[in-house]
C-alpha cells in the first residue's frame, strides 16, 4: 500500500522538505538512529576538545545539597543523638528540606560514615550554610569541613601534591587582515545556505565565486562579521564563537546560553551578547545582555532584569518586550568607548573596559523617546528625543561625550513622532518630524537637517510640496552630502503586493550644499515621479542609489551625477540589496523566505549582471566589511589623480587572468568530453551485443525499416474530361 | 522554426512519443484519449478511442503496427495503428500505469498500481502474431513481478530480454530477472518519484526525470549516476538526443502552485543541457503550465513536448542547430 511517502498530500510533502528521506519516520528503531560510540557523523563537535579543561556550571540540580565531612563517627547508640545534633547545627543557617538530611552508616561496621549530605530549601541557603559551617568546631578533635555538591568533584580532582604549571609557548595568531592582502584586491562574503556555511572571494572577473572556507553546522542561528572584518562570529546554543584568520580557527568562545544577538563594538574590542526570556511560568519577561572583551574572552558586565526598565519609549515593542538594539556602542575611532541604554527618563552611558557608568550617574532627560549614536568617529555624539510633556515642548538634543556639551537642540511642537537619521561619516542629522494637524486626526511630515560639522550647527528645515506624503525610506549618501527620499501613499505598502504596483511615489534627491553659491541650503536635485519602488540602496562615493521594484524585482542603477538611468536589470524575486565594502559590486538576493528561486546575483556598479548562483534554503549573505583605510586623505587624493597610470596595469592583469581562465576551462572541459568518450567506447562490446540481439528479434521488420527510401512520386489523376470544340479561326 | 501547436487534448498530457521512423506521434492524457499525428505537418491522423481513464503511457511497435496503451480504467490495450482499431484487452484490477514491448515485440511488461488490497506489480505477457487470436484464448501471462511498494513509473527491457529496469514512485531504479521475478538490482537514484525514464539510442545509459528538481544520466549496467542536471523547479520528463550530446528537460512549479506564480517563474520552458558538461545551454518557451513529458524524434532533428494546460507543441530544429560545434560553445 505504498511507502510512508506515497501517501503524503503535496501540503505534507511541503512541510517535510529538507526533512531526511522517509519523515515523518512511521517505523523505525531508536537504536538503528542512535550514534555509535565514539561516532560523530563527521561532524566536528566544538565541546569535545575542551571538556576536559573547564566544565561550564553544572547544572546537576543538585546546587542546594551541602557535603559535611568530618563529623564523628559513631556506632548505633549514639547515632540518633548525633544526627539529632546535626539537624540543629545545620538548620542554623538554613531550611533542610523534609527528610534533607542524609548521615549514612556503614553495613559491615554498623559505625555512622562521619559525613552527611544536607538538602536546602534553595541554593543560597545552601552557599550560607556553607560559608558558616565550614571550619565549625564540634569538639576538640571534629572541625566541619563543608562543600557544595556542586564543587565537591572538582575539589576531589585537585591533586595532593603542587606541581609547577609549565611556562606556556606563544604561539603566534594568524594574521586576521590576511583577507586584505589579496593580490587582485578582491573580497569576501559570507553565505548560509541549508546547513552549510561558506567564506567565498567574489572573484567578479571570472564572474563566479570562489570558496575560502566552508563548514556544515557551523553556526546554529546566524553567522555576523565584526565591524572591521577581522572576524566572524556564530551563534551557539551555549554562546558566541569568533573565527578569523586564513583558516577560520577558533580565536574566542564566550558562554551566554541561548544568546539571542550581538553587537560589536566598532573598534572590534568588546562585545555584547544578549538574551531575552518571554513571560512565562517565571515571571514577567526579561532579559540577560553580558558585555565582553573579546580579546580576553573577559565578562566585562552584566546587564540583567526585567524588561520595564528598558523598553521604554521607541525601545519597547508592541508585545512588551525590547527592541533591538536597545544596548549601543559610540562610534569607532580613539575615543573612549562608550555603551549606552536608554531607560525612564534618563540615557545611561557606560565606559569601556571597566564598563562603570560614566560620572557614576545617568544623563538625566526627562520623557525621553529615543536616541541614536551618531557613526562618526573620534567624538561620542548622541542625538536623543524627548516627547512633549504638559507645557514642556518635544525636543531634540545633540550632546556629545563624556562632556556632556549640549551642542544644538530643537523645541517642537504637537509632534506625533520622530524619526533621526545619522549621515554615516556624522555629518548631518535628518530628524524625520509627524506633526499632528489641528484636528489631530491625521500628520503632516516635515524634516529638521542639523549640520554638524558647521559653526554652532545650524539646522534647515524641509518640507515636502505634499507633507501629508508618507515618507518610506530616507537614504544618506555615504560619502557625501545628499539623500534621497521614498515618499508616497500607498495604503499599507508593506503588507500588500497589489497595492504596490498602484502606489505613485516619488523620488526626490536633494542636496545639502548649494554647488553655486557654496551657501548652506537644501535644494531640490531631481525628482522621479511614478517609480514602482520599494527602497533604496546608496552606495559608496560613486553617487548611485538603486532601486528596487515591487516583488518582480526590477534593480535599476542611477547616476546621481547626471541623474540618468544607467541600466536597468532584473531579479527575479530579489528581495534584500547589499553592496561590497568598495562599492565596486553589489548583490541582490532571495532568501529562504520565498519558496523558490533561492540564491543570489551579483552585479558591477553600472549594472551590470556579473553572475547568479543558486542555492536551496539560502538564509544569508554578508558582505565581509572593510577596516577604515590607514592612507593619508592627501594620498587618497594623489592615488585618485593618478588612477590611469594604475588602472592600465590593473586592467593588464585582469586580462592575463581572463586568458588564463579560459584555458583552465577550455581544458576542464576537454578532460570531461574526453572522460565521456572513453566510458562510451568502453562499452561497445555491449552495445554491439544489443544490435546483434535486436537484429534477431525483429528480423524482417529491421531490414523494412532499412530499406525505407523517400520517393517523390507525381500522380496525375484525371477530374473531368469536357469536350469542347475549337473556335474556328 | 515555429513550432506546431497540436491541440487534440483537453486535460494534462501524460505522454509524447514518436514511432521508430519519427512520422508518427502518439500523444495521451489525462482526458483518457490517445492522438496519433504527422510529425512533419502537424496534422492528426486519427485518435484511438476507446479508454475511460487517464491513459499514462503508450508504446509503439518498431514496424508501427501496432500501439500499447496502459491506462487508469484499469486496462491495457493492444490497437491497430492503421485503422485505430482495437485489438485486444488486458483487464486488471488496479490501474494499469507503465507499458512496454520487449525487443522484438513477442512480450509486453504492464505496470499496475497498488490499489485496494493489491500492491504494484509489473506483469508480462506473451502477445500472438496476431493479438485477436488472444480474444478467444485469453492474455497469456508469464510472470507476475511483485515486492517492492510504490507505483512502477516506467519499464524498459534490457539485457537482450532477459531483464526488466523500473523506476518507481520512492525514487529508485531496480533490474528485475523476468525469469525468477526476482530483484537483481537496486539504486536509489532520486529522493522523490521517478517520473520518467528514458534510455539512451544505444541503451548504455538512461535519464531520469524527478520532482527533486534534479534529473540523472545512470549507466545501465551499474545504475552508477554519470551526470546530474539541476534545475530550479521539479522536473517531469527528460529525453537524450539521439545524435548530439544534447538532453532535454521539461517541468516546471507544480501544477498545484502554478496559479499562485507568475508564467515566468514557473520554469514552464523546456531546457536544453549539455549531456557532458551538465550545463543549460537553451531553452523553448512557449507552455503556460509545467511539461509533463518530453521526445526527441529518432532522427533527432525535432523534438516534442506536452504539458500539463493540454498542449503539445512539436518542433523541429532549424539549421543552425545541426551547424554548431555544441561542444565548443
Amino acid at each position: 500500500m505504498g511507502g510512508p511517502t506515497a501517501m503524503l498530500r503535496p501540503e505534507e510533502e511541503k512541510m517535510f522538505e529538507g526533512q531526511p528521506r522517509g519523515f515523518p519516520f512511521g517505523d523505525f528503531d531508536l537504536e538503528d538512529v542512535m550514534l555509535p560510540e565514539g561516532e560523530d557523523m563527521g561532524i566536528p563537535s566544538d565541546t569535545d576538545e575542551d571538556n576536559q579543561e573547564e566544565e561550564i556550571s553544572s547544572e546537576s540540580g543538585f546546587g542546594n545539597v551541602l557535603v559535611v565531612d568530618n563529623l564523628p563517627q559513631v556506632g548505633p547508640e549514639k547515632y540518633e543523638k548525633l544526627t539529632a545534633i546535626l539537624t540543629k547545627i545545620l538548620s542554623g543557617s538554613g531550611r533542610i528540606r523534609e527528610g534533607g538530611l542524609f548521615h549514612p552508616v556503614d553495613e559491615a561496621s554498623k559505625m555512622s560514615k562521619g559525613y552527611a549530605f544536607v538538602e536546602y530549601e534553595n541554593v543560597e541557603q545552601a552557599r550560607a550554610a556553607q560559608a558558616a559551617l565550614n571550619g565549625y568546631q564540634l569538639d576538640k578533635a571534629h572541625k566541619f569541613a563543608a562543600c557544595l555538591y556542586d564543587e565537591f568533584e572538582r575539589l576531589a580532582k585537585v591533586p595532593d601534591a603542587y606541581e609547577e604549571p609549565g611556562e606556556r609557548v606563544f604561539t603566534p595568531g594568524e594574521n586576521l587582515l590576511d583577507w586584505l592582502t589579496d593580490k587582485r584586491g578582491r573580497d569576501q562574503f559570507v553565505l548560509r545556505y541549508g546547513d552549510e556555511s561558506e567564506v567565498c572571494w567574489n572573484d567578479a572577473a571570472k564572474q563566479q565565486e570562489e570558496s575560502v572556507y566552508k563548514r556544515s553546522f557551523w553556526t546554529e542561528a546566524f553567522v555576523e562579521w565584526s565591524p572591521r572584518g577581522s572576524m566572524l562570529a556564530t551563534v551557539h546554543r551555549q554562546g558566541v564563537a569568533l573565527w578569523g584568520g586564513k583558516s577560520f580557527e577558533r580565536l574566542q568562545r564566550v558562554g551566554h546560553p541561548n544568546v539571542q544577538s550581538l553587537l560589536f563594538s566598532p573598534c572590534e574590542k568588546y562585545m555584547l551578547t544578549f538574551s531575552e526570556f518571554p513571560a512565562g511560568p517565571q515571571g514577567r519577561p526579561h532579559f540577560l545582555a553580558i558585555v565582553w572583551e573579546i580579546r580576553t574572552g573577559k565578562r566585562l558586565r552584566t546587564f540583567d532584569g526585567p524588561h520595564e526598565e528598558y523598553a521604554v519609549g521607541a525601545m519597547a515593542r508592541p508585545d512588551r518586550g525590547m527592541r533591538w538594539p536597545a544596548f549601543r556602542w559610540s562610534g569607532g575611532g580613539d575615543a573612549p568607548v562608550l555603551l549606552a541604554h536608554m531607560k525612564a527618563n534618563a540615557i545611561s552611558v557606560y565606559q569601556a573596559p571597566e564598563m562603570t557608568m560614566l560620572d557614576k550617574r545617568s544623563i538625566k532627560m526627562e520623557n525621553v523617546q529615543d536616541w541614536e549614536w551618531s557613526p562618526a568617529a573620534p567624538d561620542a555624539t548622541l542625538a536623543a528625543y524627548q516627547a512633549e510633556q504638559g507645557n514642556l515642548p518635544a525636543r531634540v538634543v545633540i550632546m556629545k561625550l563624556p562632556s556632556r556639551e549640549e551642542l544644538r537642540q530643537k523645541n517642537l511642537f504637537s509632534v506625533a513622532g520622530i524619526t533621526m537619521t545619522w549621515h554615516p561619516q556624522g555629518d548631518y542629522l535628518a530628524v524625520q518630524v509627524d506633526k499632528w494637524t489641528k484636528t489631530k486626526k491625521s500628520t503632516t511630515t516635515n524634516f529638521e537637517l542639523f549640520s554638524l560639522r558647521e559653526k554652532d550647527c545650524p539646522i534647515d528645515m524641509l518640507e515636502l510640496a505634499n507633507k501629508s506624503e508618507k515618507i518610506q525610506q530616507f537614504a544618506w549618501e555615504p560619502r557625501g552630502s545628499r539623500f534621497a527620499l521614498l515618499h508616497g501613499d500607498g495604503s499599507r505598502p508593506t503588507v500588500s503586493i497589489y497595492n504596490m504596483k498602484d502606489n505613485k511615489s516619488i523620488l526626490s534627491i536633494y542636496n545639502m550644499k548649494d554647488n553655486k553659491s557654496s551657501a548652506r541650503g537644501v535644494t531640490l536635485l531631481h525628482t522621479m515621479t511614478n517609480k514602482q519602488c520599494t527602497s533604496l540602496h546608496c552606495l559608496n562615493r560613486l553617487h548611485m542609489p538603486t532601486l528596487q521594484g515591487g516583488h518582480n524585482g526590477v534593480v535599476e542603477f542611477w547616476d546621481c551625477e547626471e541623474m540618468t538611468l544607467l541600466s536597468a536589470g532584473e531579479h527575479f524575486m530579489a528581495q534584500e540589496v547589499a553592496w561590497d565594502p568598495t562599492g565596486r559590486y553589489v548583490a541582490t538576493i532571495v532568501n529562504a523566505a520565498a519558496a523558490m528561486e533561492n540564491g543570489f546575483q551579483i552585479w558591477s556598479f553600472s549594472g551590470q549582471p556579473l553572475y547568479k548562483t543558486a542555492h536551496d534554503r539560502f538564509f544569508q549573505l554578508n558582505w565581509r566589511p572593510r577596516p577604515p583605510s590607514l592612507l593619508s586623505e592627501e594620498k587618497q587624493k594623489e592615488i585618485v589623480k593618478s588612477l590611469r597610470k594604475y588602472s592600465k596595469r590593473y586592467e593588464e592583469e585582469d586580462e592575463a587572468l581572463l586568458a588564463q581562465a579560459d584555458t583552465e576551462f577550455l581544458a576542464e572541459r576537454e578532460k570531461q568530453l574526453s572522460e565521456w568518450r572513453n566510458w562510451l567506447a568502453a562499452k561497445k562490446a555491449a552495445v554491439e551485443e544489443r544490435e546483434a540481439f535486436a537484429r534477431e528479434q525483429l528480423g524482417n521488420r529491421v531490414s523494412a525499416h532499412e530499406e525505407f527510401v523517400i520517393q517523390q512520386v507525381e500522380v496525375s489523376v484525371v477530374l473531368d474530361v469536357k469536350e469542347e470544340p475549337a473556335q474556328k479561326l | 522554426m515555429r513550432p506546431y501547436v497540436l491541440q487534440g487534448h483537453t486535460r494534462p498530457l501524460n505522454q509524447v512519443l514518436f514511432n521508430a521512423e519519427g512520422d508518427l506521434l502518439v500523444t495521451c492524457g489525462k482526458d483518457s484519449n490517445i492522438n496519433l499525428w504527422w510529425t512533419d505537418n502537424g496534422v492528426r491522423a486519427g485518435s484511438f478511442d476507446g479508454h475511460n481513464g487517464v491513459v499514462w503511457t503508450c508504446d509503439i511497435t518498431y514496424d508501427s503496427k501496432m500501439l500499447l496503451s496502459a491506462a487508469g480504467d484499469s486496462s491495457a490495450r493492444l490497437w491497430s495503428m492503421e485503422t485505430g482499431e482495437e485489438l485486444f484487452r488486458y483487464r486488471f484490477n488496479e490501474p494499469a500505469r507503465a507499458c512496454k514491448f520487449s525487443v522484438g515485440e513477442r512480450q509486453a511488461a504492464i505496470s499496475t498500481d497498488p490499489f485496494m488490497n493489491s500492491v504494484s506489480a509489473i506483469r508480462v505477457f506473451n502477445i500472438a502474431e496476431d493479438p485477436r487470436d488472444m480474444l478467444q484464448t485469453g492474455p497469456d501471462e508469464v510472470i507476475t513481478l511483485t515486492g517492492p511498494r510504490g507505483r512502477i513509473t516506467r519499464l524498459h527491457w534490457v539485457d537482450n530480454n532477459r531483464h526488466l529496469l523500473s523506476s518507481s514512485e520512492d525514487g529508485m531504479v531496480r533490474r528485475w530477472d523476468v525469469e525468477t521475478g526476482k530483484v537483481l538490482q537496486e539504486a536509489q537514484l532520486h529522493d522523490k518519484q521517478i517520473s520518467d525514464m528514458q534510455m539512451s539510442v544505444d541503451g548504455t545509459h538512461f535519464i531520469t526525470a524527478s520532482p527533486d528538481r534534479t534529473s540523472k544520466l545512470v549507466d545501465t549496467q551499474s545504475f552508477e549516476v554519470l551526470k546530474e542536471y539541476k534545475s530550479a523547479a521539479p522536473i517531469n520528463s527528460a529525453a537524450i538526443s539521439p545524435i548530439f550530446d544534447h538532453v532535454l528537460i521539461g517541468g516546471g512549479q507544480d501544477a498545484a502552485a502554478v496559479t499562485t506564480t507568475a508564467a515566468k517563474a514557473g520554469y514552464f520552458e523546456a531546457r536544453f543541457f549539455h549531456k557532458v558538461f551538465c550545463e543549460e545551454f537553451a531553452n523553448a518557451r512557449g507552455h503556460f503550465s509545467p511539461i509533463n513529458s518530453v521526445a526527441f524524434s529518432p532522427d533527432g532533428t525535432s523534438f516534442v513536448t506536452g504539458a500539463e494546460e493540454g498542449n503539445v507543441r512539436l518542433h523541429h530544429f532549424d539549421a543552425d542547430y545541426f551547424t554548431t560545434n555544441w561542444d565548443r560553445v
